[in-house]
């Protein structure tokens, strides 16, 4: 019979990590994926004949710990990359370049002030970030329901605070919710500078860089990881973190069905209140297991796969308001060869177009009224320099990040609104690339609305959820879920709508499991 | 030479206030003005031809009740009178009258929207219940948690245990609703775009911030925490102008004893030995004081009137970044007789009321770009008041002035600073604006 002890829908790189731990210690595991690769947002993905490419083009923050619990180096997938250059483009070929990252980085196009700047800079938010690295990977304890043990966390978090000294703890509450533009105002001088330092905080988000919120605590989540936040690409790109991770998942025994999508979560209900019982497949089968876990994001897990009839109205009503909606659309670009940047010689960076920070605020001016950028800003990478077998011999991907583009379109997404986009963000290119035209063989753009479509995330958002204050920590997604337990008994979370977050990381799926097992014992 | 207890630096009303607590307690104080007259904003100047304009500030509705106690200000010839309700007008259609009376108020209410009047229950109890807890703080100095002393410790825990004392459901609620946006905590509540925007407009009086940027919910609290005659929320007019506000605290500060003198600013802190000792006046006086307080904002404080050296290191610099940008305007217009409101019966609340010229969240919303880009709004959110029509001494006979504060202008325009030009078309703006409401 068709029996698990878990049965996790979703294949992303969440799913994936969560079934790992479980499957591990001794569990039965099965994942079940709706698109007919794994990965999710992460898949690698034909997008035109011959040239691959994924939406999540770089990574940042993966967790050290979760590769080496994984053993993931030994499948293939390289940890030691060294960071991208990160690249603010300047239309007269004057770029900023930051090569190297934090202490051992070395900026050019730049004053000699700034660059010593950045130096301190890069170490006060490296203090900032180490404090609160140990509590993307716990569990939030719920305020006032939790075990003393569990409420020592926050006492944890306190002592830490006031042991970064009465100067820096000053500092971290006053910086903790600023806006990028005073947090670069303060320091900085270089408007390429501090653009291209403030992207991190705000991409992904509804945010910009005058949105005071959680920019700062953006950028010190995407600074846990190994590289102190700098961007990395692997050798064989994001691809071998996915199949290091699958290959993974199936030598610890977790089943894998692609393409089986789920209608939904088999709720029963008794005497004594509601137990989740398993899934119920689209083609009408239904697997039984003891526990259900969701990596896909909450308000599709809560309302479409769970339905209100089985929830509290006050808690349906805090997912429905939950705020979901993606900002940013992806570009692909098949080229025929790498185009010229003026004045830039090497192409394997991250470059953003972002000349200073009143582009973004003016960009995020349009889209908060349903409309795509006027003047987009955008990061860009050409993962086919990576990973070779993205694209037929000699040929190249770019793969970029366009903001601000909303899920939703106020006259609704029409074809040429899309086209209208696409041609707007190739001229912006090619202010940079003056040949980009001439080597582009085939293109495309996904807007948060096709990211919806295409890989069944609720608004097209990468993080399954505004990463905003309110949405954070023990509020994410809200309070009686924050703790991946949900108030249907059997059913858990384990996607980037939880705690700690979004981005390639790995944070919820490794907490969730942490929680699983201990409500086993 | 004659040494003081204490020097203020400012006779703003926090300067004055300050100044009659302390005199009140028995010490000697001084209070110094650049300006020829005081009051600072909350001030009322007489100009040709008998007309008494409050310039700055135009209604009162946080003035803690304690000082008007405390200081008799009553005694000393403040009257508020209460403000009875405001109307706002929305892009098109009927405008939304606030009434004070609950009843008239809700069914006027469904008249917009039947779920938006139900809604306004859970909301006015919602806000209310949050604006409790800020304003137990309001008179509480703020502790420092960097500190060790008992004093911050003990503050910080009397605000953990206020917090927590709220239970599990209410503090979160308590933490979305301080980092949320006006839009998203109105949308949880409203769906009629006038309401939405009527509600919202106290959110962005006086900020830099736009009704869609996070942190712009909070600021709807602080019209909610004023309270005239113990009416939690309530706004009131001083009958004289916003100046007689300033003057009842300027006389409850004489009465105890205290010493006024204007046009005398400041040119620097005296400091000896790390420690305030007096001012240096711009005229060369030298005046000395135990203690020194300054009631101008902390950048002018610490950059303009000290010297750099006298300052604990980073002061300086932290004061330099403290933020500080003027995002409103204000036009004040002289009028011939009483504007008529069209779609308004009886051209309701002029006489004890304003008017709100809101449009539409996405109107405020837009206003605030053009603000970012260093412009005034072709279609600006203004709150207008016609004093006059509720307190005769403030303009000549059968003539009225109308205040008009106006969000969002930028204090330098991308093009140059303002010259005469430039105001004059702000102030056109401004009439047009008004004029598509009442011709």
């Amino acid at each position: 019979m068709n029996y698990y002890d878990t049965v996790i829908i979703g294949g992303g790189h969440n799913g994936l990590v969560c079934a790992t731990y479980l499957a591990k210690k001794g569990q039965k595991v099965l994942i079940v994926e709706a698109a007919d690769e794994l990965g999710g947002l992460a898949a690698t993905r034909e997008f035109a004949p011959g040239f691959k490419a994924s939406v999540a083009q770089t990574l940042s923050h993966f967790s050290e710990k979760v590769v080496k619990d994984l053993n993931l180096s030994t499948y293939g997938f390289d940890f030691t990359s060294a960071p991208m250059a990160n690249i603010a483009l300047n239309d007269n070929g004057e770029h900023v370049i930051i090569e190297g990252w934090g202490a051992s980085s070395k900026l050019t196009g730049v004053s000699e002030k700034d660059a010593d700047t950045y130096g301190e800079y890069h170490q006060l938010l490296k203090r900032f970030a180490d404090l609160l690295k140990p509590f993307w990977l716990k569990t939030m304890p719920r305020i006032g329901h939790s075990t003393l043990k569990e409420s020592l966390t926050y006492a944890h978090l306190g002592i830490k605070m006031r042991m970064l000294g009465r100067h820096d703890m000053g500092e971290f509450m006053r910086v903790a919710t600023l806006p990028a533009r005073d947090l670069m105002d303060e320091n900085f001088d270089n408007p390429h500078l501090k653009a291209l330092l403030s992207w991190d905080g705000l991409i992904g988000s509804k945010m910009a860089p005058r949105s005071p919120n959680a920019t700062v605590l953006s950028l010190l989540y995407r600074m846990s990881g190994k590289n102190e936040g700098a961007h990395t690409l692997p050798r064989g790109g994001i691809k071998s973190l996915i199949s290091a991770l699958k290959s993974a998942a199936i030598d610890a025994g977790v089943e894998i069905k692609t393409a089986t999508k789920v209608k939904r979560i088999v709720i029963e209900g008794n005497e004594n209140g509601l137990k989740t019982e398993g899934v119920e497949l689209q083609s009408g089968e239904v697997i039984s297991s003891a526990k259900v876990v969701s990596a896909v994001d909450p308000k599709t897990t809560f309302l479409n796969l769970v339905g209100a009839q089985n929830l509290e109205i006050d808690f349906t009503h805090r997912i429905k308001r939950s705020r979901c909606e993606g900002f940013v659309a992806k570009l692909h670009l098949a080229l025929s060869d790498l185009p010229n940047f003026t004045g830039l010689d090497k192409l394997d960076g991250r470059m953003v177009i972002a000349p200073e920070l009143d582009a973004i605020e003016f960009a995020f001016d349009d889209a908060k009224y349903g409309e795509a950028s006027t003047n987009p800003v955008l990061e860009m990478v050409i993962p086919s320099l990576a990973d070779e077998s993205l694209a037929p011999a000699g040929q190249h991907v770019l793969s970029a990040n366009v903001m601000y583009v909303p899920y939703k379109h106020k006259n609704g997404w029409t074809a040429a609104d899309k086209t209208e986009l696409y041609e707007r963000v190739i001229n912006t290119i090619e202010r940079y690339a003056p040949d980009i035209r001439e080597k582009i063989i085939t293109g495309e753009i996904l807007t948060p609305f096709d990211l919806e479509e295409k890989f069944h995330v609720t608004g097209g958002h990468w993080h399954h959820g505004e990463l905003s204050i309110s949405q954070m920590l023990m509020m994410r997604p809200t309070y009686e879920a924050a703790q991946y337990s949900t108030p249907i008994p059997g059913l858990y979370l384990c996607g980037a709508g939880s705690h700690p977050g979004g981005g390639l990381m790995g944070g919820p799926g490794h907490n969730a499991a942490n929680e699983i097992l201990k409500a086993k014992q | 030479m004659k040494k003081y207890d204490a020097i203020i630096i400012g006779a703003g009303h926090n300067g004055l206030t300050n100044g009659a607590y302390l005199a009140k307690a028995g010490l000697n104080v001084l209070i110094v003005e650049k300006n020829d007259y005081i009051g600072g904003a909350a001030v009322s100047r007489e100009m040709e031809g008998g007309w008494l304009y409050s310039s700055c500030s135009y209604v009162s509705s946080m003035l803690r009740q304690t000082i008007h106690r405390d200081l008799n200000l009553t005694k000393h010839g403040l009257v508020l009178v209460p403000y009875l309700g405001t109307v706002n007008f929305g892009n098109d259609g009927k405008p939304l009258i606030h009434y004070n009376n609950e009843n008239v108020g809700y069914n006027h209410l469904r008249q917009h929207s039947a779920h938006d009047a139900d809604s306004m229950f859970k909301f006015q109890a919602d806000l209310t219940r949050y604006a409790q807890l800020i304003r137990k703080n309001l008179m509480r100095t703020p502790p420092n948690p960097t500190s060790f002393k008992p004093r911050d410790i003990k503050e910080l825990l009397w605000l953990a245990k206020q917090f927590w004392g709220l239970g599990e459901k209410e503090l979160y609620e308590y933490m979305r609703f301080f980092t949320t946006s006006a839009e998203e905590f109105l949308d949880d509540y409203f769906e009629n775009d006038l309401i939405k925007a009527a509600m919202a407009s106290p959110g962005i009086i006086g900020t830099a911030l736009g009704v869609y940027s996070p942190g712009s919910a909070y600021i709807l609290l602080h019209h909610v925490m004023g309270d005239v005659d113990g009416n939690i929320g309530a706004w009131g007019l001083a009958r004289g102008g916003m100046g007689a506000i300033s003057n009842a605290i300027a006389s409850a500060f004489k009465s105890f004893g205290g010493e006024i003198r204007t046009n005398a600013g400041v040119q620097q802190v005296l400091v000896e030995n790390g420690k305030a000792v007096g001012v240096v006046l711009e005229n060369g006086d030298e005046l000395r004081a135990n203690i020194v307080v300054s009631n101008l904002d902390a950048k002018r404080t610490f950059t303009q009137c000290m010297d750099k050296k006298d300052l604990p290191p980073g002061i300086y610099e932290k004061a330099k970044n403290f933020k500080i940008r003027g995002s409103s305007g204000k036009v004040n217009i002289a009028l011939s007789g009483l504007p008529k409101f069209t779609n308004l019966p009886d051209n309701k609340f002029i006489n004890q009321g304003g008017q709100g010229f809101v449009g539409s969240l996405e109107t405020m919303e837009r206003a605030y770009d053009c603000w970012k880009h260093g412009r005034f709004s072709d279609d600006p959110f203004v709150e207008t008041v016609i004093p006059s029509a509720w307190d005769p001494t403030v303009a000549p006979v059968g003539k009225h002035w109308m205040s008009c504060f106006v969000q969002y202008c930028p204090p330098k325009l991308a093009n140059g600073g303002w010259n005469a030009e430039q105001k004059e078309a702000f102030g056109q703006t401004v009439i047009d604006k008004i004029e598509r409401y009442s011709p």
